[in-house]
């Protein structure tokens, strides 16, 4: 007999998850866990629609007794708080754009969760309701897009190594979305008719201005606006409010659309550009990791996505030392964002992918 | 079938208590209130009830109200007659290891303009009367100390602070919810005004408990509606589950060798505890409830053990059910001046009347298989093998 835990966030897709698992588990256990992962949101705001409230782990629960398996809750707030909302919020004073979502597979989900769950639940593995897919081939686990392309989050996904992969289930893998909504019909899960969560759990309303305030006293200085010649053009409330590509909020009217290409908070400045100036052909990435433990080689061909449900490009990557490498596109992708993640893709395994740096780092 | 060991938690309903509670819930429907035959039908199983369980803590029978259960029955307590008595003082007197509910009664009266004492512990847990007396004031008007700590166990000297708050002519509140399960009660040896009681500590339902109110207490209800319980606590009486209580108490009385049995399990289950590399006991060693063991266990997470174990079939606790789900550790276990990170570490299990040698076999041989699979969670990842 194994154990596998079951993340249960009480949206639909972790519920099936879990309910597959449990449906096919044989003589293995699976044990639900919903983590709680910060505090409650402030009155008034929607909780149902977060995937970390109160009100989402009494809907875990309750998925955990219709399908018939042990259901706990674990308190990760202190980690969640330093690795993933805390980096999300110097990520903007960086001048950078957060990934939060990839920040908690990293160091919640697959570690955190993963490390405790072998410990406390003497579990072999935990399993997530994300759409991703693992094949062993090779001597080695490999990260597969999910059959549902629309739903695919490996970009979310491409940080886990080879021991984190090995302890790890997407049974949701080889289904759509629709057949994920109707299992959970059929199996009259409470959470069968929730709506997606778009935004970020710990973001009431998507405001993350106040997140910063409150964590980092950074409350915002106004500052110059400027264009790609170097005239300003409007005046911002505080640099680390715009991340690159935003289009919204900028407040200028140049005739024709504009978005953010630059953030640069030594300067308190933040640089627009026309649609065409704010694409870019070479980037740099850094934090590199892939899952097979190592490059392909040191010079490769490959697919490089630079946001979650964008398309991939084409292009060639260069190692450039330690855990850095160079992205060559064919075609200029669309506002590469510094902090976000590269994700490369051979095909339809996903062999790695680093956070992207500022032009000047 | 599990190991049940959280009986501080909850005592499973017994079985001569179902069997008393049955005609209320399927032949005797009246409302107590009523007039009618069914009506005084009702009002009979409440009052040989409310007659037994008098007679089991030494009070009269109009000195019971009934409540929805021991928090009931401490609010009651502490804002009934903290309010009743504003014309003699606004001081308030109680201790850092009371239950929550006793906790958060003095805080709302706090809010309200009332000065509130929270008396030290010292690191057994006990409250010493001479602070007790140090604390006293012209204006104080209640002082309200548990009888046995719910996650510790630790017996409180009950009767030497009832002689000091007596002798001062305050109101003295005694928390007997975990107490009244283990030992016989005596409101007069006590001295005690007040005493919280629960009905599913000892083996009855849960959703009922009791205020033993000393005659001549004034106390303002804290649920206004029609005139039962004498006008001291609204609301229909939930017959079946008074009827239970008295049955419950009833049962405990003819129980005299149950202490002596607990103690003789609880004692062993320690020692196996304290065999373990890293393991304290939490508590008082003697002055404690004789079902009660209590540790802290250096380099696991409470919350993570109490998880295993359940997996291998042991129900245990982190300490109080009622504060479970906290990150904070136990304010017990902080007030008894434990650090706060061997605090995290804490173990509570409370044994019951099926509790067998064989369970504490089970126990101590779970607590060897999990134990060192939890304290690697602080070291480096676990080992990962890919499959061939």
């Amino acid at each position: 007999m194994s154990r596998i835990v079951a993340a249960m966030s009480g949206g639909v897709d972790s519920s099936v998850a879990a309910a597959l698992l449990a449906r096919e588990r044989g003589d293995d256990e699976v044990i639900g866990v919903w983590m709680r992962t910060h505090g409650d949101m402030p009155e008034g705001y929607e909780q149902s629609r977060s995937c970390c409230s109160p009100d989402a782990a009494d809907d875990a629960r309750r998925v955990a007794q219709l399908i018939d398996i042990p259901f706990f809750t674990l308190n990760v707030e202190k980690e969640f708080g330093a690795r993933v909302i805390d980096a999300f919020v110097d990520s903007y004073l960086e001048g950078s754009t957060p990934n939060p979502c990839q920040a908690c597979n990293q160091y919640i989900k697959f570690d955190e969760l993963l490390r405790r769950g072998l410990a406390a639940y003497g579990a072999d593995a935990v399993a997530t309701g994300h759409y991703a897919r693992l094949e062993y081939r090779d001597g080695r686990w490999r990260l597969m897009r999910a059959a549902d392309a629309d739903k695919d989050q490996t970009y979310f996904l491409w940080v886990l190594d080879q021991e984190q992969l090995s302890r790890t289930q997407f049974p949701l893998g080889d289904l759509t979305k629709p057949q994920v909504r109707a299992i959970a019909a059929d199996l009259a899960l409470p959470t069968a008719q929730k709506p997606e969560s778009q935004e970020i759990c710990f973001v009431p309303l998507g405001d993350y201005r106040t997140l910063l305030e409150e964590r980092r006293g950074y409350a915002g200085d106004p500052g110059p606006i400027i264009d790609a010649d170097g005239t300003r053009v409007g005046t911002h409330t505080g640099y680390a409010h715009y991340t690159v590509g935003q289009r919204h909020g900028l407040g200028v009217a140049l005739g024709e659309a504009v978005y953010v290409r630059e953030v640069q908070p030594a300067t308190n400045t933040v640089v627009i550009g026309r649609r065409a100036e704010v694409a870019q052909r070479t980037f740099t990435v850094d934090g590199a990791r892939f899952t097979a433990g190592e490059a392909p080689r040191e010079r490769f061909n490959a697919s490089v996505r630079i946001r979650h449900r964008a398309l991939d490009v084409p292009a060639e990557i260069t190692m450039v030392g330690g855990d850095r490498f160079l992205v060559e596109t064919a075609e200029p992708v669309w506002a590469p964002a510094p902090g976000q993640g590269a994700v490369l893709y051979d095909g339809a395994e996903c062999l790695g992918g680093g956070r992207i740096v500022r032009s000047d780092g | 079938m599990a190991v049940y060991l959280d009986h501080a938690a909850t005592s499973p309903l017994r079985r001569e208590v179902l069997e008393a509670m049955l005609p209320y819930l399927t032949q005797h429907g009246g409302n107590a209130s009523s007039l009618h035959a069914s009506g005084r039908r009702a009002r009979q199983g409440i009052d040989e009830a409310r007659e037994i369980i008098a007679q089991g803590i030494g009070a009269q029978p109009r000195e019971i109200v009934f409540t929805a259960g021991g928090t009931e029955a401490d609010n009651l307590a502490v804002k009934g007659v903290g309010w009743a008595a504003t014309s003699r003082g606004r001081h308030v007197i109680t201790t850092a290891v009371e239950h929550k509910a006793v906790l958060n009664a003095t805080a709302i009266l706090e809010r309200s303009g009332f000065e509130v004492t929270i008396l030290p512990v010292d690191a057994d847990g006990r409250v010493d009367p001479i602070d007790v007396a140090a604390a006293m004031t012209g204006r104080t008007t209640l002082v309200s100390v548990m009888a046995a700590n719910n996650e510790v166990g630790t017996i409180q000297p009950i009767a030497a602070i009832g002689e000091i708050v007596r002798g001062h002519g305050a109101k003295f509140h005694v928390d007997a919810v975990q107490f009244a399960a283990h030992a016989s009660i005596d409101v007069d040896a006590w001295q005690a005004d007040l005493v919280s009681l629960s009905a599913h500590k000892l083996g009855g339902p849960q959703g009922v408990g009791a205020l033993f109110v000393r005659r001549g207490t004034q106390m303002l209800p804290q649920i206004q509606g029609g005139s039962q319980e004498r006008q001291r606590r609204a609301g229909t009486e939930n017959v079946a589950g008074i009827v239970g209580f008295g049955a419950a108490i009833r049962r405990l009385a003819s129980d005299a060798g149950e202490p002596d049995r607990l103690r003789a399990l609880s004692g062993r289950l320690l020692q196996g505890l304290l065999a373990l590399d890293g393991v304290t006991l939490t508590g008082h060693p003697e002055n404690r409830l004789p079902n009660n063991v209590s540790v802290v266990i250096d380099g696991v997470e409470g919350g993570d053990l109490v998880a295993a174990l359940d997996l291998e079939g042991i129900e245990t606790s982190t300490g109080s059910a009622c504060t479970s789900g906290n990150t904070e550790p136990s304010h017990v276990l902080l007030a008894m001046g434990i650090d706060p990170h061997l605090a995290h570490g804490s173990l509570r299990m409370t044994l019951g009347a099926e509790t067998s040698d064989a369970d504490i076999d089970a126990t101590l041989e779970a607590l060897h298989a999990v134990l060192p699979r939890l304290r690697g969670i602080w070291g480096v990842r676990p080992k990962v093998t890919v499959p061939a």
